[in-house]
């Protein structure tokens, strides 16, 4: 790493070449490079007062920023190589103060945990805990371990890296910007290698859970909802940073929710859903009851309970078939798994 | 008593996030204040009162509302410490994106918002360049995608500050912001002598002196042109 008087009497050009990626900072700082092989401090020395006030940062501390910036980028790329392998949840207390009923809940890469309980019963909050890896320090006063050691502060600091991802039924695109655009965007700023390729498999992705298909071309504001959805869980799934993924309330979004589960959990990633659909509570390993503000308890999915699952599914089924009959103007059939009811 | 310094553009959010993270203070039995600079009118000092917290507004008018900031905050100050409050919080809205009400060796915060666009970031200028922390609001509402792309514009603009997301409406993230402000060491009892973190603009025309007639004859000071190229006149 280069010292503050290094980093200005070096040639733009070979920082460039040691971090490519600093090119970015040197756009978004507005510093005007006219010829790469000038140094901070020459090209410091010929800007106008004007120049100098839209860049904000003197010389000095312009050396400083870029520095930290790559500093922080160093530390993203790093970062990925220590990946999240589990997660496990210590106990602590609910609204009331008294202590958690369970051991230690520990979550592995790959598994599907539902979340159940109220509105207000301490969702948000279980969630909070996880993304600011609490170590007795939030309201509950629960710790939380990443691979079975307390966990880095860095988590809780980073503008890139987040620990938790989350996709919810609110959140809608707002760029002005086609799919393949916003995905390099994306890709882009997680500095990834093999850019193309990731861009046309998460396409292609998204295409295989939305009910009707979109063109690289699309613009991401126009999509239905059904394809936004599609487009956010296979761009979160193969792109995001965070190895936590919380899915909350996505119900009938019009996207083949078990396959979008199964990318998820393919991408070794931690999947938290806070859902009361039936469907997607069973598909979970085991669900967190919350209530009070406190984990009440821990249940895993039974056999008995995995069986219910294909009858869920008929009847899901059922009432996407009706739907579609009403979109195209259909009339309405009885299903014949209703017929114990013809008495 | 703590100084926290809070800056954005309109309607990012700082006022939510203010109260929230207000909230999670109260919970510790800390005293907080707030002084509300705006240009023509807010009613927002309303929010604060209504929940019990002791609130000023300063109406800056026709000045600029961050030089207006400038020339009163050590009477500001001098209330928060009348009022023997633990925190004292000065919000105030960047209008030009071009001053900042940032003091050197004052906590410095920046609200900015996912839905104001991806180049916000480059365009506000010292408001965030010069901040501490900077707090990223109305994440529910846009993709995971967008979150990370504008948080990592926010890092490429100034790369040392603490991003932190915050949630106004329902204060996800506002508890552990919130442990961020309060430092017991910290005891300001005035700023006379500190210094701005960034210089407010030398420019002084005609029009800041009250003219209002156009053209070339009436611009006097410090005037800068747009550059038309050759169609330009």
């Amino acid at each position: 790493m280069y010292s503050k008087i290094e980093i200005k009497n070096t040639s733009i050009e070979e920082i460039i070449k040691k971090y490519p990626y600093i090119e970015n900072f040197f756009k978004e700082q507005e510093i005007p490079i006219e010829n790469k092989s000038q140094t901070l401090n020459e090209i410091f020395k010929n800007i106008s007062s004007i120049e100098r006030e839209d860049i904000v940062y003197s010389e000095d501390e312009t050396a400083e920023k870029l520095i930290q910036y790559i500093k922080n980028m160093q530390e993203f790329l790093g970062v990925e190589d220590n990946t999240v392998k589990n997660l496990s949840i210590l106990p602590g207390k609910d609204k009331e103060g008294y202590a958690e009923k369970y051991e230690k809940l520990t979550i592995k890469n790959g598994e599907i945990i539902s979340i159940v309980g109220p509105t207000g019963s301490g969702k948000s909050r279980l969630l909070a805990d996880i993304e600011w890896t609490a170590s007795g320090d939030t309201p509950t006063g629960r710790h939380i371990l990443i691979n079975g050691e307390k966990a880095d502060k860095k988590w809780r600091f980073s503008g890139g890296k987040k620990l938790v991802a989350q996709l919810s039924q609110n959140m809608n695109f707002v760029m002005d910007l086609s799919v393949e655009e916003f995905l390099h965007l994306h890709a882009e700023s997680r500095l990834i290698e093999n850019e193309d390729q990731v861009v046309e498999r998460i396409i292609e992705e998204a295409n295989r859970l939305a009910g009707e298909k979109f063109s690289p071309g699309a613009q991401i504001t126009g999509l239905s909802g059904g394809q936004s959805r599609a487009l956010m869980i296979a761009d979160t799934a193969i792109l995001s940073s965070s190895p936590i993924i919380l899915i909350d309330e996505i119900e009938n979004a019009g996207i083949n929710r078990e396959k979008a589960l199964k990318l998820l959990v393919g991408e070794e990633k931690i999947v938290l859903m806070a859902t009361h659909d039936p469907i997607l509570a069973l598909m979970g390993d085991r669900r967190i009851i919350i209530n009070n503000g406190g984990i009440a308890d821990i249940i895993k999915t039974s056999e008995k309970e995995k069986s219910m699952l294909k009858e869920l599914k008929e009847i899901d089924s059922y009432l996407n078939e009706l739907r579609e009959d009403l979109r195209y103007g259909r009339e309405l059939k009885r299903n014949n798994i209703f017929s114990l009811y013809d008495a | 008593m703590n100084l926290v310094t809070f800056s954005g553009p309109p309607s990012s959010g700082k006022t939510a996030v203010i109260l929230k993270t207000i909230e999670s203070l109260h919970d510790r039995g800390l005293k907080v204040g707030v002084v509300k600079f705006d240009c023509l009118y807010t009613d927002d000092d309303l929010l604060y009162k209504k929940v019990g917290v002791p609130v000023k507004k300063g109406l800056s008018g026709s000045l600029c509302p961050d030089h207006y900031f400038v020339s009163n905050i050590e009477e500001v100050v001098q209330w928060g410490l009348d009022k023997e409050l633990d925190l004292l919080i000065t919000e105030s809205a960047g209008l030009c994106n071009r001053c900042s009400p940032y003091i050197k060796d004052v906590k410095a915060v920046c609200v900015i918002d996912n839905l104001s666009g991806i180049n916000t970031p480059r365009k506000i200028g010292p408001m965030l360049k010069t901040a501490d922390m900077v707090v990223i609001t109305k994440g529910d509402i846009v993709s995971q995608a967008e979150r990370e792309v504008f948080a990592s514009k926010v890092n490429t603009v100034n790369p040392d500050a603490l991003v932190m997301h915050v949630n106004g409406l329902t204060g996800q993230g506002s508890f552990e912001f919130s442990t961020l402000l309060f430092d017991e060491d910290e005891d300001i009892n005035t700023v006379k002598g500190k210094k701005l973190r960034f210089s407010m603009p030398s420019a002084m025309c005609s029009y800041c002196l009250g003219e209002t007639r156009i053209g070339e004859e009436h611009q006097l000071g410090n005037v800068r042109k747009i550059d038309l190229g050759d169609s330009g006149v």
